[in-house]
């Protein structure tokens, strides 16, 4: 079978594997909901754009047509209203949420593994976490200095208005990026990127901004919880809105990094080898850097630093399916989704709720140790 | 000019390039890694058809001018051409259609199969999404029939031998179907039979019309396969052409700084190198230009045998003007004479040797600086002429009686001590005789 299509095979049974965990999750909570009914709140919750209307309205000299979309609910199946806004308005947001970040670390740390060669790097390897940590610690710990600057007047006086949780988010996609750009221009001389230098640059800047962090931290006084907590990496308080900006942030940079999965392949012969192979390496690993830094700043932005998901679930991938990346990159990325979404259920099963991060890594260290001792994964 | 007519120039010009461009066209390269050339004024052309071979001591600059041609470094001068069009002006893409190259060694991580990294040759041939069509499936299969991989084809790359792993990437070239090929040291890490099958197959292809430039540190291998040969040293061209033409003792002294020796092959006819240890140790500590030994002398041998073949060889070897004689016909002693274009006096092997042989032989020690006289044949300067019944060696008892000066080595020697009895009978101001 073809690359692709086995491609389409695994991500058709791992999609379903992700639904299924997502209905369990969505189960499962202080108020035990059947799943049945839980697939009946979704659906109940859907709507489809049945018609367009247009109303004009004047804004001074200009008259935009403002295009409202008719909705209509499809299924109204009896569920119990208290059940229905739990599933839909409470745990939902979060589940998703979940699953999109598990997607992007996954992808991210899959495309890194494949860049750098080593089985050891993971999407927080060029900076983007640590940078995403210092964003989001800063605005945490000077809220008022950070929210003054964003709430200068542009043109007239115009109130941005942003609510503290997306302040985090966005000082955290802003510092990460900034983060990844300064190790890529630090490890690029005369339009050549050497990835031995990208590497040594990533862990200089990690370094650096690991005291950069802990200053703040000192510094941090009463919000020292909210930082501790942002750090360990944290889903809870997702709401759909935070859900939509990470959807439409994460899927076209997937299809981007799908799009040199074979580049990626032919990559991992090496770069002179890429080249000859008709491979425009320092493009690609542009594209590839570029495109793995957004969609890792995308996923950490709003939940913090998730450790071990970038990194296990590819090895994980990788034993299953091979390292093929059109098949191992869908598929440890839906894998991705599932791991988060089952690791934030364990995380908030529990009398007390504990931070995702402290599950992913305490499951997923031992089942890494697990791997490297009964399989050669060590030989990737 | 109206576009039209530029159009009408452009397809003029590509229909040409299909008769006369030579696939490979290297012109004025130069490449310096920062300050340090490596190699600069490089000229090189490879037509269809063609396997031209490229030697040169290590550190000359071979691997540098492949990577020159595959495009991953950039010359600082000169200019790289593929079919007609400069290396510069494509796409890796289409650089990867023109040229394939099979590389010394390459870093395989990750457990891909076989088959996919011959797949993988069909990189430049796809786009994004594109699946293997029948056509890249039969490339595939054809190339991996051709390298003799695919009885592991399913096996993983990390798991087969180093032989294995260098045909593997061989088919991954074949699969790429360029008419260009570059290899570097393609049978560095394979067996004699493994090694003689990947030259045949890069001969067959050639001789289907494809070009092929192979680095290759072996002049033997390179003088039996290769139509033409580049040598490479201080980092410019030091000779190029037929390997009858380029591989000789004053050439390969020159490019290698080394005392060679260059016969034939008895099974195969081609020139065979033999390189020896430079002797004149303090003297030819700094290299020097010009070929041929500090003091390069008239030499003449007697002898028979192989001893003798390896007293002229090696004296040949070291830039002496060498003669041998008398030997008789078909002497093992008399084919190294004729490989080192050395003067030599036969005779019929078990009879009288003819009057005007022996003058001739006797000529050429009177003119030499040096006799040598190998094994037996240094008795006979020392034992009542004529007492002997072999003619020969009657004959050399009359070439040593008229040699000025005769040095003896024995059957058994080390290589350098042919050059040590010349050198010390220099020293020595007496005649000894």
């Amino acid at each position: 079978m073809s690359a692709w299509g086995r491609a389409a095979g695994w991500s058709a049974a791992l999609a379903a594997a992700l639904v299924a965990v997502i209905v369990t999750s969505a189960a499962i909570g202080p108020v035990r909901i059947p799943p049945v009914e839980v697939v009946m709140a979704v659906l109940n919750a859907l709507v489809v754009p049945v018609g367009v209307e247009t109303t004009s309205q004047g804004v001074g000299l200009l008259t935009l047509p403002n295009i409202d979309l008719a909705y209509r609910s499809p299924f109204a199946f009896p569920v119990d209203e208290v059940h229905q806004q739990i599933v839909v308005g409470v745990r939902l947001p979060r589940i998703f949420m979940g699953a999109l970040v598990g997607f992007a670390l996954a992808a991210a740390g899959t495309v890194m593994q494949g860049f750098f060669r080593n089985p050891m790097a993971d999407p927080s390897i060029i900076g983007v976490s640590s940078g995403a940590a210092v964003g989001a610690v800063a605005f945490i710990v000077f809220p008022v200095a950070l929210s003054a600057t964003l709430t200068l007047p542009v043109v007239g006086a115009v109130d941005i208005g942003l609510s503290h949780g997306a302040g985090v988010s966005l000082f955290a996609f802003v510092g990460a990026l900034a983060a990844a750009f300064g190790v890529y221009a630090i490890a690029t001389r005369h339009g050549r990127t050497p990835v031995a230098t990208l590497l040594l640059a990533g862990v200089a800047i990690q370094t650096f901004l690991g005291a950069v962090i802990s200053y703040l931290q000192l510094q941090a006084g009463e919000s020292l919880r909210r930082i501790v907590a942002w750090l360990m990496g944290h889903l809870s308080g997702a709401a759909w809105s935070d859900v939509a900006v990470t959807a439409v942030v994460v899927p076209p940079l997937f299809v981007v990094l799908l799009a040199y999965a074979r580049d990626l392949n032919v990559m991992l012969l090496g770069e002179e080898e890429a080249q000859g192979l008709g491979i425009a390496v320092e493009r690609t690993k542009r594209v590839l850097l570029a495109a793995s830094a957004l969609i890792t700043a995308a996923g950490v932005a709003f939940a913090g630093v998730i450790g071990f998901v970038g990194l296990i679930v590819p090895h994980m991938l990788r034993l299953v399916v091979g390292p093929d990346h059109r098949v191992l990159l869908p598929s440890a990325a839906l894998a991705g989704g599932s791991f988060l979404v089952a690791a934030d259920t364990l995380a908030r099963a529990g009398s007390t709720e504990l931070p995702v991060g402290i599950v992913t890594a305490a499951v997923g260290a031992p089942f890494f140790i697990y791997l490297l001792v009964t399989r050669e994964v060590h030989e990737l | 000019m109206t576009a039209e007519s530029s159009a009408a120039e452009g397809s003029a010009s590509s229909s040409t390039s299909d008769a006369e461009t030579p696939p490979i066209e290297v012109s004025d390269l130069s490449v310096a890694f920062g300050d340090v050339p490596v190699v600069s004024g490089v000229d090189l052309r490879v037509e269809r058809g063609t396997l031209v071979g490229l030697v040169g001591p290590n550190g000359a600059g071979k691997t540098t001018v492949l990577r020159a041609i595959k495009g991953t470094l950039s010359p600082d001068a000169g200019e790289v051409r593929l079919d007609g069009d400069p290396a510069e002006s494509l796409s890796a893409r289409a650089a990867g259609r023109r040229v394939a190259s099979v590389p010394q060694e390459t870093g395989l991580a990750f457990d891909f199969r076989v088959r996919q990294i011959v797949e993988m040759g069909r990189t430049p041939h796809l786009g994004r999404f594109d699946g293997h069509g029948p056509e890249d499936e039969r490339a595939v299969r054809e190339a991996m029939d051709a390298a003799g991989v695919a009885r592991f084809a399913d096996r993983a790359i990390t798991e087969v031998s180093g032989g294995e792993r260098q045909r593997v990437l061989l088919a991954r070239a074949l699969a790429q179907e360029t008419p260009s090929l570059l290899l570097d040291e393609p049978t560095a890490s394979l067996d004699v039979n493994h090694a003689v099958r990947t030259l045949e197959l890069v001969r067959d292809l050639v001789d289907d019309g494809r070009a092929a430039l192979a680095a290759i540190h072996d002049l033997d291998v390179a003088a039996r396969y290769c139509d033409e040969i580049v040598v490479l040293a201080n980092g410019g061209v030091r000779a190029a052409g037929p390997p009858e033409e380029v591989l000789t003792a004053a050439a390969l002294r020159d490019a290698f700084d080394a005392e060679a020796f260059v016969g034939r092959d008895p099974a195969t006819g081609t020139p065979t190198v033999t390189a020896f240890d430079a002797a004149d140790g303090s003297e030819s500590a700094e290299p020097t230009e010009s070929a041929g030994p500090p003091d390069p002398r008239r030499v003449h041998v007697v002898g028979t045998g192989r001893p003798a073949g390896r007293v002229v060889a090696r004296l040949a070897a070291a830039g002496h003007a060498v003669s041998v004689g008398v030997v008789p016909e078909g002497d093992a002693a008399a084919g190294v004479a004729a490989d080192a274009d050395a003067a030599v006096v036969t005779a019929p092997p078990f009879a009288a040797v003819p009057s005007e042989r022996r003058a001739e032989a006797v000529a050429l020690a009177r003119a030499a600086d040096v006799t040598v006289a190998v094994g037996e044949a240094g008795k006979a300067g020392q034992e009542e002429i004529g007492v002997e019944t072999d003619g020969e060696t009657e004959a050399n008892a009359a070439v040593l009686a008229a040699s000025d000066r005769i040095a003896c080595v024995g059957d058994r020697f080390d290589d350098g001590e042919p050059l040590d009895a010349v050198r010390e009978i220099d020293g020595n101001d007496e005649p000894n005789r």
